[in-house]
């Protein structure tokens, strides 16, 4: 459990820093002061989805350390073999890495209002994620087909259960990059998209390295 | 913050003038069937949750038939007693607690307590519930599957949960895990909101410290509940693939009825640590919200600010980061390194000192007050009795030496269900008597509050206390009869009966309060907007119930903390959060001219610049 311990004992920080910065230390019984800001005292300078965006990651984040932690205590049994990865993993991985850059792109484009940047740069980025998940969907399949599906053993039980989890986060993203390209296409102005862009590109940037730490993860017990 | 000198002159502009946006539905359906409002979706958890939890009830109620009276109900079997314990715990700590105190509470109280219109994500909130109604509906289907609802105990321990031997091991199970998968996709929706709208809708004024201690504490347990949620839902997910798939993450190699199974290697022990990692920041997610809500109960009934409201604060703080280290005092008898032993203990034990300040600091709060005896202090005052005695036990069973001979006894049950059960239901009817005049817009009935305060009161003594002895005397729980045991001297037999006549009577009693609740909807004498004269801002709404975007057409600003109770020369014995300093909270109201504006002007990031200094 010390991989959750820590990543819990981060966010934890993180909010603990963030409310000793605030207020936390003042005697509301003697301060009358009316006013600190227009937006409500303390609140994030950041627009209210992106805020939950960010409590949303804190929430993956902890699902994700408590598997690791999990698949580490249980790599300590006695019947734990090593797997061996597909091969397909890297391209995937560069795959993902292209679709992130896309991502990052498109969001360069949408700040300097290019229509058509963003318009090329949401596409690229949704079909380089497709073909990761249609990727990660090979690397089941080979698997499979030499004989390992998911109960043939725990590290391939784990591999199954960490690669779906994190592609069903990626789908969960594309649905948004999908109503977000849909209102591209029909023709809606940059200015009305940039928000959904910056929040699927800090999205996109997130899973990349939740899959780069599993796939770390995985590699370094891989045969 | 530095602090300014104000003086009769200081103005606030209101936050917002024109128009919201908000969604409004047009008809019956869309106004309180699919709502995006956040105090109807709140209704909506809190009748689900205590409808589920009146089906807890029952199932409680059927156990201590068997285990006052064995023997003398052929309708309850070995298989099917488990089962009900099992529901019965899974449902009260799940479905009943966590859903009523956060998306039932959560909801009503945090809009309306920080200034704010709605929940941020409405569309989202609205969704949460229906995912929560989901998952309640497949753990109620789970009654009528082939083999009933899974019988192995809530805490769902592998191997035992899915070998043929126990009750529900198929279908029940399944949908139990199933269920659970769901409500934590649920609750999710509906955290993300209670957080953001704490952290980003505050209305201008409502600064943390001003925050009343109930969105403190419902904030800081949904905190919680985001980061250990996750936990059950991993455990949740490995467990169906062994199940369903025969894969062997917790699933160790074993012989079940002669027979080699196909699992091997798996670590049961595993399961534990993600459940307890989960289960034990879920006592606190269920405690902090009622301790948060009984400082407010308290101080608007005692007619006195809080005790050492920065305190309380820290102390829920200190409370939900220390909710993450202790979870293996649940583990003791699994066996461990003597010094993990050690390590938990301590921190178990370290817990008590935030705990303990604020049971201080209700009772200082009390001291010299003028304590209004209404139904919800009572149920307040009830709160912070059973508190002290479940968590005085809880020290007992910090300790590994004294944990490991009553693991398996009743005294862990009696502990339990005083400190987490009782306590925090305790705090639900407080506060359901506190606020049902805002939902509803009329009083409930004093003489049946009253009468069904004390019967709960004493008759949940009259459960539990008894019951520490049985476990002293060694009758294990869990067990569906006690059978020949020689060291269980008779005489438990007997208590266990009066523990049952007391339980059946308390659980009888509750039928009061739902027909006090639904009698007083129609009957009830009106409330108006503030029958308590309070301060907080749910109290000073246009409305009373509050209309969808709850403050009218401007949000209130607020100007000072909200316990300004009972203060020296002030015209009245409140003061509300909105009223501003020198002046009636209908001030706002009227015109203001340009000597009220020249005192501070504001730039433009709204941030006061005082003119002339």
């Amino acid at each position: 459990m010390t991989t959750s311990l820590l990543v819990l004992a981060a966010i934890m920080a993180v909010v603990v820093g963030w409310l000793l910065r605030q207020t936390l230390n003042v005697k509301p019984w003697v301060s009358q002061r009316p006013v600190v800001t227009v937006d409500g005292d303390g609140a994030f300078q950041l627009p209210t989805v992106k805020v939950g965006l960010w409590v949303f990651l804190a929430v993956a984040t902890s699902l994700f350390a408590l598997l690791i932690s999990a698949y580490h205590m249980r790599m300590m049994e006695a019947d734990w073999t090593r797997l061996s990865l597909p091969k397909v993993l890297w391209l995937n991985t560069a795959v993902l890495i292209l679709s992130s850059l896309a991502m990052h792109w498109t969001l360069a484009a949408a700040r300097r209002g290019q229509t058509d940047g963003v318009r090329t740069g949401l596409i690229a980025a949704g079909v380089f994620a497709f073909s990761f998940l249609a990727g990660q969907l090979w690397a089941w399949q080979q698997l499979n087909a030499s004989g390992y599906f998911v109960a043939a053993n725990p590290a391939n039980a784990f591999f199954y259960l960490l690669t779906a989890l994190h592609g069903l986060h990626l789908l969960g993203g594309l649905w948004v990059w999908g109503r977000t390209t849909v209102k591209v296409l029909r023709g809606a102005e940059v200015a009305k998209v940039r928000l959904s862009v910056e929040l699927c590109t800090l999205y996109w940037h997130y899973l990349l390295l939740v899959w780069l730490v599993l796939f770390a993860v995985l590699l370094q017990t891989h045969t | 913050m530095t602090s300014v000198t104000h003086d009769e002159s200081d103005y606030v502009p209101p936050a917002e003038v024109e128009e919201p946006e908000l969604y409004h539905p047009k008809t019956f359906v869309g106004k309180y069937i699919w709502s995006q409002d956040a105090k109807v979706i709140a209704v909506q958890y809190a009748i689900t949750a205590i409808g589920v939890g009146l089906v807890a009830l029952v199932l409680s109620g059927i156990m201590r038939l068997q285990l006052g009276f064995p023997h003398t109900f052929s309708f309850i079997n070995p298989s099917n007693y488990l089962q009900f314990v099992t529901m019965h715990g899974m449902i009260m700590v799940i479905y009943l607690l966590t859903a009523l105190f956060l998306g039932g509470f959560g909801n009503y109280l945090i809009p309306l307590m920080v200034g704010a219109r709605d929940m941020v994500f409405p569309y989202v909130n609205m969704v949460s519930y229906w995912v929560y109604l989901f998952a309640v509906l497949l753990l109620m289907a789970s009654f009528f599957v082939p083999g009933g609802p899974t019988g192995s105990g809530w805490t769902l321990y592998p191997p035992q949960a899915i070998l043929s031997g126990t009750p529900g091991a198929n279908w029940g199970i399944i949908l139990m895990l199933i269920s659970l998968a769901f409500f934590i996709i649920g609750f999710t929706m509906g955290g993300l909101n209670y957080v953001v709208t704490v952290l980003q809708a505050r209305t201008r004024g409502m600064t943390l410290m001003r925050l009343p201690l109930t969105v403190w504490g419902i904030f800081m347990a949904t905190i919680l509940a985001l980061l250990a949620f996750p936990a059950l839902f991993v455990s949740a997910i490995m467990m169906t693939l062994d199940q369903a798939l025969g894969t062997s993450f917790f699933m160790p190699a074993l012989v079940s009825r002669g027979e080699h199974l196909a699992y091997n290697g798996g670590s049961p022990i595993l399961f534990q640590h993600l459940f307890w990692f989960f289960g034990h920041p879920e006592v606190y997610i269920v405690a902090l919200p009622a301790f948060g809500i009984v400082s407010d109960l308290i101080s608007v009934h005692a007619r006195k600010n809080i005790f050492g409201y920065r305190m309380m604060v820290w102390a829920i703080l200190a409370i939900g980061g220390l909710s993450f280290i202790v979870w293996a005092h649940h583990m003791y008898v699994s066996g461990m390194n003597p010094y993990f032993g050690f390590f938990f203990a301590t921190t178990t034990l370290i817990i008590a000192i935030p705990t303990a300040l604020k049971v201080y600091n209700w009772v200082l709060t009390l001291w010299r007050g003028n304590i209004h005896l209404t139904v919800p202090m009572l149920f307040a005052i009830g709160f912070v009795f059973t508190f002290i005695n479940g968590g005085l036990t809880g020290l007992f069973l910090g300790n590994v030496p004294v944990d490991i001979p009553l693991s398996g006894t009743m005294f862990v049950v009696a502990h339990f269900h005083m400190v987490m059960a009782v306590s925090p239901v305790l705090v639900v009817f407080g506060a359901i008597y506190h606020w049902y005049p805002k939902i509803t817009g009329r009083m409930l009935n004093d003489t049946l509050g009253k009468f069904h305060f004390w019967v709960t009161f004493l008759g949940t003594y009259a459960i539990y206390y008894p019951m520490h002895y049985l476990g002293f005397l060694g009758v294990p729980r869990r067990y569906y009869a006690m059978g020949t045991t020689v060291f269980i001297p008779e005489s438990a037999q007997t208590l266990n009966e009066a523990i049952t006549i007391a339980a059946l009577i308390v659980g009888a009693i509750q039928v009061v309060f739902i027909y006090n609740l639904i009698w007083s909807y129609f009957n009830g004498k009106p409330a108006g907007g503030n029958p308590w004269r309070a301060t907080t801002l749910e109290w000073q709404t246009p409305d009373t119930p509050p209309k969808h975007g709850n403050f009218g057409k401007e949000l209130p600003v607020v100007y000072r903390w909200a316990y300004d109770y009972s203060v020296p020369g002030a015209a009245e014995d409140f003061i509300p959060q909105n009223q501003p300093p020198g002046r009636k909270a209908k001030g706002l109201e009227k015109t203001v001219d340009a000597g009220d504006l020249g005192a501070q002007k504001l730039d433009a990031t709204g941030t006061p610049k005082p003119v002339g200094g």
